[in-house]
């Protein structure tokens, strides 16, 4: 099993999607991990690219950067908002 | 070395699982579960992979040359899209929960008595 | 289960699901050593008998029409799930005036342009979608997220004929059913379910392909509408305190 079986592109491709997910993993606030997800997101296309894949690439690229964002942000917002208005009732 | 993609996918796999089991709110625990299903697409993908192959799509290139496995791609590629619904579903029910015993914490939901 | 237990059954079942995990990558091909003839099989025969350039497509939506249509039941099941729990008739109409305009204008003047634009990618992706990379899925996410562009940078009344439930939902129906719809038509032909039934064209060009392009454009409509759906169900305008040029609307 020798290294020459990956090609230096693919190795790099691997080993950021290796370090991306213990880091979206370790973010605690909702809203900071839909961004590091995001950004992770952007390593899974580069990685799917570099696969010879380019018809998932454009899947993850178009849902990590509008499909995950748009319900994660507004599952935020709506927690949020409920949580004011009980403060609201509650002064 | 050349089990290194497999190791990647079997790592993400185990971070996700490790993430969801040690969340203190249910919104994050749902952004876990997205990086779990993520390590079946790098396990699929890796799986199809060719050996100085190239992309199956033959506009311009002549058939006949090496070319990786398009059936993983069609399976990687709804399963995507379709992910985003799953994780909207998952995000209703913790809305869900909030509404009615006031956490997302999902150690503290079960103490609210109905 | 208490938190301090769960985490220490974490341990040891995370050892044992890497053991397993390991067992079982060490029986797999070594990483680029593709064996399986399925692969090479298909991307010899799928161009010259279903005549699109874009191999994945024609496996999707062709040679495993089942598994799609099996996905996109899965797209509508979820969708049906979010509707059932979060919509709720009685509080739309009050809740919905009081929202904050957003104000800073080249985030909204660059955002304009964005839609136009992101609309015409989206579109663009889901008709070639057989021909070069691309398809109903993918094409389907980005022409959606250009519509919700909209609710971002226009007013509440803007957006409101895409958040308007009558006409998602049969719109919603009719990508779903449309892909049976295709299926069925083949049963009533003669052949077996999902066979490709119209004339192929010529490879490369938009006619080509067979049922594939109406199957493609079935799917598109199903994954756009249903993200809409997702985000006018998630949407809940909470009261914030009412602007005096918003009170006139």
């Amino acid at each position: 099993m020798l290294l020459t079986t990956l090609v230096p592109l693919q190795a790099v491709a691997f080993g950021l999607v290796a370090l991306g997910a213990p880091l979206v993993v370790l973010t605690r606030d909702p809203l900071r991990q839909a961004l590091v997800n995001g950004i992770y997101g952007v390593s899974l296309v580069c990685l799917f690219v570099v696969l010879e894949a380019p018809d998932p690439a454009l899947s993850m690229l178009a849902v990590s950067g509008i499909g995950y964002p748009l319900v994660i942000l507004a599952a935020v917002a709506r927690v949020r908002g409920h949580e004011r208005a009980k403060d609201d009732e509650k002064r | 070395m050349s089990y290194l993609p497999y190791a990647v996918a079997a790592w993400i796999c185990l971070v996700g699982i490790a993430g969801i089991a040690t969340s203190r709110n249910l919104i994050q625990l749902a952004i876990c579960l997205t990086v779990t299903q993520s390590s079946s697409y790098v396990l699929l993908l890796s799986v199809g992979y060719v050996r100085h192959g190239k992309a199956p799509i033959f506009v311009g290139t002549k058939l006949g040359t090496t070319a990786v496995d398009p059936v993983v791609q069609a399976l990687t590629l709804t399963d995507i899209v379709v992910s985003v619904a799953v994780i909207a579903l998952i995000l209703a029910l913790a809305l869900d929960a909030h509404r009615l015993s006031g956490t997302v914490d999902p150690d503290h939901i079960a103490d609210i008595s109905g | 289960m208490s938190r301090r237990v769960r985490l220490l059954l974490l341990g040891p079942a995370l050892l044992g699901l890497g053991a397993l995990l390991a067992w079982a990558i060490a029986g797999l091909p070594a990483f680029g050593d593709y064996r399986g003839p399925y692969g090479f099989v298909l991307n010899r025969l799928v161009v010259p008998l279903r005549h699109t350039t874009n191999v994945v497509m024609g496996v999707n939506f062709d040679v495993r029409g089942i598994d799609t249509m099996g996905e996109e039941f899965i797209l509508y099941a979820a969708v049906v799930g979010v509707t059932l729990l979060l919509r709720d008739e009685t509080r739309s109409r009050q809740a919905e005036r009081r929202t904050q305009r957003f104000r800073n204008d080249t985030v909204r003047l660059v955002g304009i342009g964005m839609v136009g634009a992101g609309l015409l990618i989206g579109l663009w992706l889901i008709a070639f979608g057989y021909v070069t990379p691309g398809g109903g899925f993918q094409g389907g996410v980005v022409a959606a997220g250009a519509i919700v562009l909209l609710y971002l940078v226009g007013n509440h009344r803007d957006y409101r004929p895409f958040r308007n439930e009558h006409v998602l939902d049969p719109l919603e129906a009719v990508g779903t059913g449309g892909y049976v719809v295709v299926g069925l038509a083949a049963l009533v032909s003669g052949t077996a379910f999902l066979t490709n039934l119209f004339g192929f064209g010529t490879p490369g060009l938009l006619r080509s392909g067979g049922s594939i392009p109406v199957l493609n454009w079935a799917s598109a409509i199903a994954v756009t509408v249903a993200i809409l759906l997702l985000f006018a169900e998630f949407l809940e305008t909470y009261i914030v305190p009412l602007e005096p040029e918003d009170a006139d609307s």
